[in-house]
């Protein structure tokens, strides 16, 4: 049996701008789309420790709209944190990407939004994730197609957690990434101090470490995310780390 | 998949006539990267030598990622979501086995293809010892969807099964192109997909996979066995099993392959699930061997000379010379 899947036409990225999608929601509705999927009406902030990045993303910074979503000149966002999806969910809804009646089915047989998201499912999201590590890999992989095919107006945008940044294969693709001046790959690492061992002297200088650009700011002030987000610099990737508050602890 | 390959094609420019397959397919890739705009090879340092020319050609598309083996593959996932069509070789035991979930969850879980070559086998290498032998690539493979294999016994069959794996599935196809140091003395014109026969005989069914086929020849040398050539193994030819099978005076199979004994007996039993049947699996031993030397000490350790496939599938089909 075939999970229910969505459909939508692919037209150029570019003939229209991010923010505009209809049905346009606000960041307001967030939670009522949240509550949709699991029933709490008062989601902890710790919880979505991704909504306020995933907003300013898709309300002002990815060019990329349900009508573009095989565009070959889209922007792509790889959500490499897999887990805890139902803050893209909301705003992908947020943004028509998804029926909000789609969100009630979260996790059951025949949705298509599974805990963790599935790219073969839903339109509009571009990898299949949950096993930590692989969006940058794929990130760098994807920068590399476009850049070949011609395509250097595109950018690649890859979400991970502090905590993901423990599996070694993201520190292969960053070290790559930096080497190889991938200009259109961009990063953003929610830090919410989920990390075991934390991260000595910040995530962000790993990063400046490999050659990237890299800033940290408050992953909760869109004004700080929007400016961090538009400040990168020619010929090096850019990564933003966006610290959000303490994970409680779960185990 | 039942196309035929192009016919051993001459040798590309690069190419000698003592070329080993591992140099056939940086030659056959380096033409290939002229001719197809959506190829692209994805390299961890092995071989980057062999693909400079290339490099310098194609900087975009020919890409060293270095020592990186998770990466190499989660680059190849991420080309394939662009539309691009990835080439992706080092040796064996980092292709598959080191980054296998990235196989796994990079291309299979993305619904994405890549042509995945390797060197090395396993046991190529046998003075490097256990580290670069990777006996158990096509059983790992086994446990994914969709991996067309291909173990060619020469470099001829090689160039002829990497252009046919380039455009397999429409140019989206997995495909896995196993690549030996051990070969037959000469090429078989092959068919992907297809078992060839090579001999009929009435005592049972031999299938000889890849390079194994010269040893196999000269092991049942004066036994009246049939002889299949498998160069591919998946999918695997269940019809030209059955058919070898229904000639012979019983169903009894021997499956002779360049890696883990036994990995293709299971596809074997379906082929013959209707009919009694017995399959004998050879191949290297599930214990480590933990020797170095040479290639023929592992071939004779593992019981894959001739004198050892001789006793083995003799004692099994219970053959004497005719």
């Amino acid at each position: 049996m075939t999970p229910n899947t969505i459909t939508a036409k692919g037209v150029s990225a570019h003939e229209r701008t991010p923010g505009n999608a209809a049905p346009s929601r606000s960041y307001e509705d967030l939670p009522r789309l949240m509550a949709l999927m699991t029933g709490d009406e008062k989601h902890d902030s710790a919880a979505t420790s991704t909504l306020d990045v995933l907003w300013v993303l898709y309300d002002r910074v990815l060019r990329v709209s349900p009508q573009t979503v095989d565009a070959p000149d889209r922007d792509r966002f790889l959500l490499s944190k897999g887990h805890g999806p139902m803050a893209y969910y909301a705003v992908l809804a947020a943004k028509g990407f998804l029926d909000e009646e789609t969100l009630s089915g979260f996790g059951a047989f025949d949705s298509p939004l599974g805990h963790h998201p599935d790219r073969l499912l839903v339109p509009g999201v571009e990898i299949g994730s949950g096993s930590l590590g692989h969006g940058l890999g794929l990130a760098v992989g994807t920068a590399l197609g476009l850049r070949a095919q011609g395509l250097t107006d595109p950018r690649v945008w890859v979400l991970a957690g502090d905590a993901e940044m423990d599996e070694g294969s993201n520190h292969e693709a960053v070290a790559y990434a930096g080497a190889a001046g991938l200009e259109n790959l961009r990063a953003v690492v929610v830090d919410n101090d989920s990390a075991t061992h934390g991260w000595r002297g910040g995530l962000a200088s790993r990063f400046e470490a490999e050659g990237w650009s890299a800033v940290t700011v408050d992953g909760r002030d869109h004004e700080a995310l929007y400016s961090a987000f538009t400040a990168a610099r020619p010929g090096r990737p850019h990564a933003v780390v966006a610290r959000v508050e303490p994970k409680p602890s779960a185990h | 998949m039942t196309t035929t390959a192009t016919a051993p094609a001459p040798a590309a420019p690069a190419a000698s006539a003592r070329d080993t397959a591992r140099e056939r397919f940086a030659a056959v890739t380096g033409a290939l990267l002229d001719e197809e705009p959506r190829l692209a090879v994805v390299l961890a340092d092995i071989s980057a030598a062999a693909f400079r020319d290339a490099m310098e050609k194609h900087p975009d598309r020919v890409v060293n990622v270095g020592i990186r083996e998770q990466l190499m593959i989660g680059v190849a996932g991420g080309l394939a979501l662009t539309g691009m069509r990835p080439v992706v070789h080092t040796f064996s035991s980092f292709l598959v086995e080191r980054p296998f979930e990235q196989v796994k969850l990079d291309l299979n879980h993305q619904g994405v293809g890549a042509v995945l070559v390797s060197a090395g086998g396993s046991y190529d290498m046998p003075t490097a010892g256990r580290t670069h032998m990777a006996p158990g690539d096509v059983a790992l493979l086994d446990t994914l969807d969709g991996w067309t294999v291909h173990v060619p016994g020469h470099p001829d069959e090689a160039e002829a099964l990497l252009r046919h794996a380039v455009n397999d599935g429409g140019g989206d196809g997995r495909v896995y192109l196993r690549l030996s140091l051990q070969e037959n003395a000469r090429p078989r014109r092959v068919v992907p997909g297809v078992f060839e026969p090579v001999r009929e005989g009435r005592g049972g069914v031999v299938v000889a996979v890849g390079p194994m086929l010269d040893p196999v020849l000269e092991a049942v040398e004066g036994l009246d066995v049939s002889v299949l050539y498998a160069a591919t193994v998946r999918p695997f030819d269940a019809a030209g099993l059955r058919a070898a099978a229904a000639g012979a005076d019983a169903a009894d199979v021997v499956l002779v392959e360049p890696y883990l004994a036994g990995t293709s007996t299971r596809w074997a039993a379906a082929a013959l699930e209707d009919v009694p049947h017995r399959v004998l699996g050879l191949g290297t031993a599930q214990e480590e061997l933990r020797h170095y030397g040479t290639m023929q000490d592992h071939l004779a350790a593992h019981g894959l000379d001739p004198r050892g496939l001789r006793e083995r599938i003799g004692a099994f089909l219970r053959l004497r010379r005719a």
